[in-house]
This record gives structure tokens, sequence and C-alpha cells, in this order.
């Protein structure tokens, strides 16, 4: 089967350059045919994949003088991590260049450690030799960042640096070459080189650091991709071929041996195995899959060999929405956020005008030499203000959290929810599914009278066969168990929140619960003891009756998940109050609350009722989280503060919720609120240390400390701790990577 | 030495009006989008301020040409898109706003700023 791939190709100019590529890349055999877009720069190529893959591609481009682009995601990845590499390699030249230059200019100027300089290192003249290099090389870019911001009316950092080293350069080159001018006026003619030099490092020096930190911000999406296996063994028309992610189509059968990374989502068609899907799910334990099971691509096949169908490729498998989902969580903004952002728009014009503003102070009303005070002081208000530690403190913290997140299988919607969570003081959990496995079983058949147990099960069950509720499924699963030939119903109809009816077999059959049998006046009086024993044992009671009278009552009772007690009890440890909602009567309620200890119950509950039920909670003043399947419980999961999704392996409904946590791991609720709390902190010392560092340094660089203590900032201290703020920020949030969280 | 002095306040106060209109008082002219625009990222977003229509498609192709650390990430917070633009490609963002209003977008430190209208 032939298949279609478009890709980019660089160098084109003209159309003669279609034709050459076109033409190169028809003569590799296998390909049916080539077309090429010059206005698009894009090669759509129709090949046979047995004979054709990738390289062949690229060398039929390239043969022509061409670059092909065939790569995928990783390998644009790749390219910008090289690109990144590269830059910071340069970086960290000027770096090193503009301090050691600096340092000698330092050594030759520094009152006190001069004299021990050789004489040369004190020449004003070698100075503004070894200084200038640093000025317009090393620090080119922050000009050029001004130029082209000052182009748009903007001011930024660079503004700030460019504008302060200028003006420390620019005084000292001016009394270097023409002292006597400066003399004339009665200051002393001494040059500030050092603080020129020393600043462009030092900030150089923040920024190469800062650069490498925030590389570390992002690492879980890069992680995320790097998971994408690059190829799968499809079989087509009897043969076996490896191809490209890109190729393969749903529907496909595809062939996984031990070892391998499964490719794309899918269902297992033949064999079985044991599959570690810890880098999707968080869970540790393999889980075991045989024929009918589904599987999830980016997991991997421990030990036996299979093949499976193919359901979900490209941007719909499981991974792919996983990565779809951090990388928006990641793009989204925290309320929290909002006073940072009010107050950067101001603060470099603002910071702008405060440096004028010292300037004039000093000036005018300072000690002498007041224009050496003037111009150190600006120069330091200048350099120690630092709008970035604000623009970062925020996101960067954002970005690690719901990194870690994914990793363990949670999965934030977006920074609003993440910042909602760490206040959540009351989690309502729906009982069916999230609670207990979902999976009930008949316990129970009780026949009233002369009835048989059978019978009775074969007319519920084929009445329950139409129904999509989880109960029915169970007792159609035990009638066919028992392989009871079932009959055909008429006229089925649910009653929500009530149960079933229906005609079988010429007779109106009702099957339900206590309520359905009161809307239709049927007595259960009789049976009153053995209903109300089998709820205390947490069973879900069912009554069944045919032409108006009670014949049996089959009781279904849940699973309770292995993590719900521990689950619960984390949350309660946290503080927070735990209840459970459920359409159960209050008696099968209560039994299964108290074996996961849960004291708050709501029982009874139509599942149209659960959102009101929500709200009422809301009312009380509560920060309200719903955990549900996501697919039943929609509206209550929306009408939460912060709606969870407990997904259970593949079937997740992802949109539905503001965190969804893959695995059926009960403790990740727990896990999540406490990444929640532990990402708020990170973000609120991360704004109390930018805020705080920006309103108590500048006014001291300013000299407002000097009238009482005399107290100056020298503004290579102030570029020490300038370069150190932003790093410190970024790497307080890629703290948060280190702290536990379950 | 009064003089300077009285020179030096003078140029003070004139600096500060000049910087509070050179960069806090600028209007932006609006762009009006179709289907598809152009943005170079050069010191700042130009066009910096565009609209587009509500629940249409509209392509944005971010061109970055400024080589500062500052500008190589975008990030559409309201739309929840975060990207990374390497420099001299173009890197296309597809919206399609549901809700009219004015939305801010900035580079991933927070310092350069534009603003999308959605009519």
């Amino acid at each position: 089967m032939d298949i279609k791939k478009t890709f980019s190709v660089k160098g084109m100019h003209c159309a003669s350059c279609v034709t050459l590529i076109e033409r190169s890349l028809k003569e590799v055999e296998g390909i049916k045919n080539a077309t090429v877009n010059l206005a698009t720069e894009k090669a759509t190529v129709t090949y046979d994949p047995l004979k054709v893959n990738d390289s062949h591609l690229s060398s039929a481009v390239a043969n022509a003088g061409y670059q092909a682009f065939l790569g995928d995601e990783m390998t644009h990845e790749r390219d910008e991590q090289a690109e990144k590499k590269k830059e910071l390699q340069a970086l960290k030249i000027k770096v090193i260049v503009s301090l050691a230059l600096g340092a000698l200019i330092l050594w030759g100027s520094f009152p006190g450690l001069m004299n021990t300089a050789p004489k040369i290192l004190q020449n004003f003249l070698v100075q503004l030799l070894l200084a200038t290099p640093v000025q317009f090389w090393a620090g080119w870019s922050f000009y050029r960042a001004t130029i082209s911001a000052l182009k748009h009316r903007i001011a930024n950092m660079d503004t700030l640096v460019a504008i302060g080293t200028t003006v420390a350069y620019v005084y000292s080159a001016f009394v270097t070459v023409l002292p006597h001018v400066v003399e004339s006026i009665g200051i002393e003619a001494f040059p500030y080189f050092d603080v020129a030099t020393i600043i462009i490092g030092l900030i150089l020096l923040g920024r190469y650091f800062e650069a490498k930190a925030k590389a570390g911000t992002s690492e879980a999406i890069k992680k995320l991709i790097g998971l994408q296996a690059k190829t799968a063994r499809v079989i087509r028309d009897g043969k076996e071929a490896d191809i490209s992610m890109s190729e393969v189509e749903i529907g496909d059968l595809i062939r996984v041996r031990p070892g391998e990374k499964i490719p794309v989502d899918g269902v297992i068609e033949e064999g079985e195995s044991s599959i570690d899907e810890s880098m999707v799910t968080g869970e540790s334990i393999p889980v075991d899959k045989t024929k009918g099971d589904t599987v999830v691509g980016a997991t991997i096949n421990k030990t036996g060999t299979f093949t499976f169908k193919a359901t979900k490729v490209g941007q719909e498998t499981m991974l792919a929405q996983i990565i779809k989902l951090v990388q928006e969580a990641q793009g989204s903004k925290a309320p929290i956020q909002r006073l940072a952002d009010l107050v950067s728009s101001y603060f470099v014009p603002a910071v702008l005008m405060l440096a004028i503003i010292t300037f004039v102070a000093w000036y005018v009303i300072g000690p002498a030499p007041a224009l050496t005070f003037a111009l150190l002081n600006t120069v330091a208000v200048l350099i120690i203000a630092c709008p970035c530690a604000m623009g970062l403190a925020t996101p960067t913290a954002i970005m690690v959290g719901t990194g870690k997140g994914a990793e363990q299988g949670i999965l934030i919607k977006d920074a609003e929810s993440l910042e909602i969570a760490h206040k959540i003081n009351t989690i309502i959990f729906d009982k069916t599914g999230t609670l207990t496995k979902g999976k009930p079983e008949v316990t129970d058949i009780i026949v009233v009278d002369d009835a048989n147990k059978d019978e009775a099960l074969k007319i519920a069950a084929s009445l329950e066969k139409g129904s999509e509720h989880s109960l029915a499924e169970s007792i159609v699963k035990d009638a066919e168990n028992k392989n009871l030939a079932l009959s055909k119903a008429e006229k089925f109809q649910a009653i929500p929140g009530h149960g079933v009816e229906g005609i079988i077999e010429g007779k109106r059959v009702i099957f339900g619960n206590r309520k359905l049998m009161q809307r239709e006046n049927i007595s259960i009086g009789s049976q009153e003891g053995n209903i109300s024993q089998l709820e205390t044992e947490g069973k879900t009671v069912m009554m069944l009756a045919v032409a108006g009278k009670l014949i049996a009552l089959i009781a279904v009772a849940d699973t309770v998940k292995e993590s719900a007690l521990e689950g619960v009890k984390q949350l309660q440890r946290l503080g927070i109050e735990v209840a459970m909602i459920t359409g159960d009567n209050q008696r099968t309620a209560n039994a299964i609350a108290q074996k996961v200890g849960i004291t708050r119950v709501l029982a009874e509950v139509l599942p149209n009722q659960k959102e009101a039920e929500v709200k009422k909670i809301q009312a009380e003043g509560r920060i309200v989280a719903m955990v549900g399947d996501g697919i039943n419980d929609a509206p209550a999961l929306a009408a939460a503060d912060v709606g969870i999704a407990m997904g259970s392996g593949t079937d997740v409904a992802i949109e539905a919720a503001d965190i969804t946590l893959i695995n059926k791991d009960l403790k990740s609720v727990a896990t999540a609120i406490i990444l929640s709390k532990k990402t708020m902190k990170t973000i609120r010392l991360n704004l109390i240390w930018a805020f705080g560092y920006n309103v108590i340094l500048i006014p001291v660089a300013m000299g407002l400390l000097y009238p009482f203590f005399h107290i100056l900032l020298n503004p290579i201290f102030a570029s020490v701790a300038m370069a150190t703020s932003s790093v410190s920020v970024v790497s307080n949030s890629l703290l948060l990577k280190r702290k536990k969280i379950n | 030495m009064i003089i300077d002095k009285i020179i030096v306040t003078l140029l003070g106060i004139m600096g500060i009006a000049f910087t509070y209109w050179f960069f806090l008082m600028k209007r932006s002219k609006e762009v009006i989008v179709k289907d598809s625009i152009d943005i170079i990222v050069d010191g700042g977003y130009s066009p910096e301020v565009i609209s587009i229509a509500k629940g249409k498609t509209t392509k944005i192709n971010f061109l970055r040409k400024d080589p500062t650390d500052c500008l190589e990430e975008v990030v559409l917070s309201d739309f929840k898109i975060r990207k990374h633009l390497p420099l001299n490609q173009k890197i296309t963002i597809e919206l399609t706003p549901q809700k009219a209003g004015e939305f801010g977008y900035a580079c991933g430190m927070n310092m350069y700023h534009g603003k999308i209208i959605v009519k």
C-alpha cells in the first residue's frame, strides 16, 4: 500500500529548483509521484513504504542540491537544543572575556588594590583600551535590544543595563581623554571603567545561569515528547515492515515484541503481555493485558509478543493529548500573576524616572564630589532594578509544577486550576467507579414465596440487557455466566434514579429500587428485613416485580478500591473534609462510606441532582472539589471549584475536568492538592523575593540610607545582586522538582 | 555653581516628562486581520495591536528576528499558548476565538507586550 508524505525543503529560489527536486525524487525506486511547491517550500511524495524510507527521500533532495526536513517534533527539539547550546557557548566566551578584562581594570583602579598592580594597568588609556571591547562587543546584545525596543517605544532590562554602563563608560572615557576639562571644574579626573566592564560581565554571567536554569523548567515537555516511539512494526498485506510514526494509520495491525515501545494507542488483537504504563499513568506496577484490552502508545511492553490494531494515531493518541494539555497549562496564566503583570508594564519607565531623580537629587543637594556621587548612584539604580525576576516568578513555577504533575499522571488543565486547588477544603467523591472499582457483581438473590432464583435472574437480565447502567451490566453478566437464555424485552424504558421497566413474555416487569416500588404501589413489606440486612452490608438491593407482584431481591455489590481508605485518610490529614455522593440509599451508602472512612454521606442523589448538591456545599462557604469519572458527572465536575476526573487507564475524559488523574490510585487526589500547595508556596516566595528585592534595593541604590547611615550601593555590588536575582527565582522554581508530593 | 544646579534640575524634569510621554503614553495603531498576519518580533511586536474576527480561524505568523533571550518565547495566556520562537523561523499560531474582548500577549518574561482584539 502506497503512502503519501509531505515535508519541508529548504534552499529553493526559483521554478527550476522545483523541477530539479521533483525529477530527483521520481528517480528513486518506489516513489510513484512527487510534487514540490515553491511557495510553501514543501514536497509531497507518494511512495511504497516497503521500498522507500526517510533517508532515501532526504538523499534524493540532497542530490539535487537542497535540504529536506523530514524530522518530527523530536528532530526540531534537537535542532533547537543545538542552537541553544551554541548561543550558550558564545555567551560563556563573552562572560569569561568581560570578567577577565574587568578584573584587570579593577586591579589597576580599585583603591587599596591598585598599588599592587603593574603600572601599565593603572594607566587610564590602557583601561579604556581594555574596557572598549567589553562595552561594545560583549555588551552589544544590550545595545541591540535597546535600539530595537526603542523603535517600539519600549524600555526593558537591556535598556537599563545599556544606559547604566554607557553612562559609566562615556564618563570614564571623557575623563581619560580630556582630564583637564573635568579638573577645571574641580573634579578629580578618575575613570570608572571597572564599573562598566564588571557590570556587563556579571549580568551576562547571570543570563548564562538563567538560560541554563530556564531550560530545566520545560524539561517535562521534552521528556514527554521523548517518550514517543520512532517507528512501528506494521503488518500490511501479510508483510511486516518498520515504518515511521507519521505513516501509521488507524486500523493498521502492529506487532510489538518484548522490550519494545508500543507505538500508538490501540486494542490487542492477539497475544498477551505485561505492560509498563508508568510513564503515562505514574503507576509503577506493570499491567497484564490480553486480547480486547486497550494499549497506550509510548508505554513499554515487558514480556510477551502481541499484535494490536491501531485505534488512535498522530495527534489523537493519549500521549499527544497529554503533551497538548501540559503545553496548554504551561501557556496559561495564574490569577496570582495579575499584580506582577501590572507592575511590570510600568516598571522600567518608572526606574528610568527614579534614576533621573537620583541624579538630580545627588547633584543638587548631595555632598561633594556631587557629580561623582550622582553618576555612581544613578548607575546603581539602573543596574539594580530587575524586572525579569517579576516576570519569571509565576510562570517558571507553573511550568515546573504542571510538568511534575504530568510525570505522576496528574494532568492540570491550567494555571488557574492549579491555583484554586490549594484552597480546597471539601472534596466530594462520586461513589461508583471512583471510590469503588465500578464493576459491581451480583452477590445475593432472594426469592419471594415459590419463585425460582434462575428464573428471577433471567427476567431481570432480559430487561436490563437494554440498559446502560453499570448495575445492569453485572446482572446480565451473571445470567450469562449461568448460561441462562434471555428473553426479548418490549417497551423497555429506563426511569432515571429509579430503575427500568418493560414487557417480557406479555407480562409487565419492573426492576429497580425502593422508590420505584413505591411509585408502582408494590408492597415490599415482607422483605423489609432482608433488604435492610443487605443494605447494611453495603450492597445495592434491586427489587424485581412481575405483573404487580414482588418476586425477588437481587443484591449487587461493588468492590472498594484498595487505595480508597488511604486516599481518604491522606486528604483528612491535610485538613480537608471528605464527602461521598451516590444514588444509593442511605444505608448502603453509609456502609460503603464507613469502609473508606468517610463520615459525610450524600445518599439517594439522582444523577441530575449532583450539581445542585455541589452548589449547596459551596453555599456553606466551602471551596469544593468534585472527584468523578468525568463522563457521567460532567455537570457536577463543572459546578465544583475544581473538577477532578479519575481515569481508568485509557478512557480518560481529559476535557471534562480541571485536573485529570490518569491512574486509578485515589492517593493521587491528595498528591494533586499537595502539588498545588507546594507550587503556590514557591510562587509566593518568588513574588516576595522579586518584589521585595526591587522595593528594598532600589531605594538603597538611590542613596536613601546615606543621610542616616552613610550607606551607598556600589554599582558593582548592584550588578551582583541583579545577576543573582532572576537566577534565584528560576532556581527556586526548579527546587519544586525535588519536593516530595506523595 | 547655582546655575548648573538649576539647569540639571530643569533637564531632569524634562527627562522625566519625556520618559513618561515616550514610554507610557504611546498609542499603537490597530491592524485589522482578515485571514492571516505576519508579526515581526524585533524589539517588540509589529504590528503590536491586531484585531481578528470572533469565531473565525486566524493565522498569526510570528517571525523572530531579534536574538534577545526575552523574546524567544511568546505567551498568549488567554488562549493557553506558549510557543518557542526560533530565530528567523516563521511560527504559526492558529486562533479561533469564541469570545470578544481584548487579550494581551507577551514575551516569556513579560517584558514585551502586544494585544489581540477580538471583535
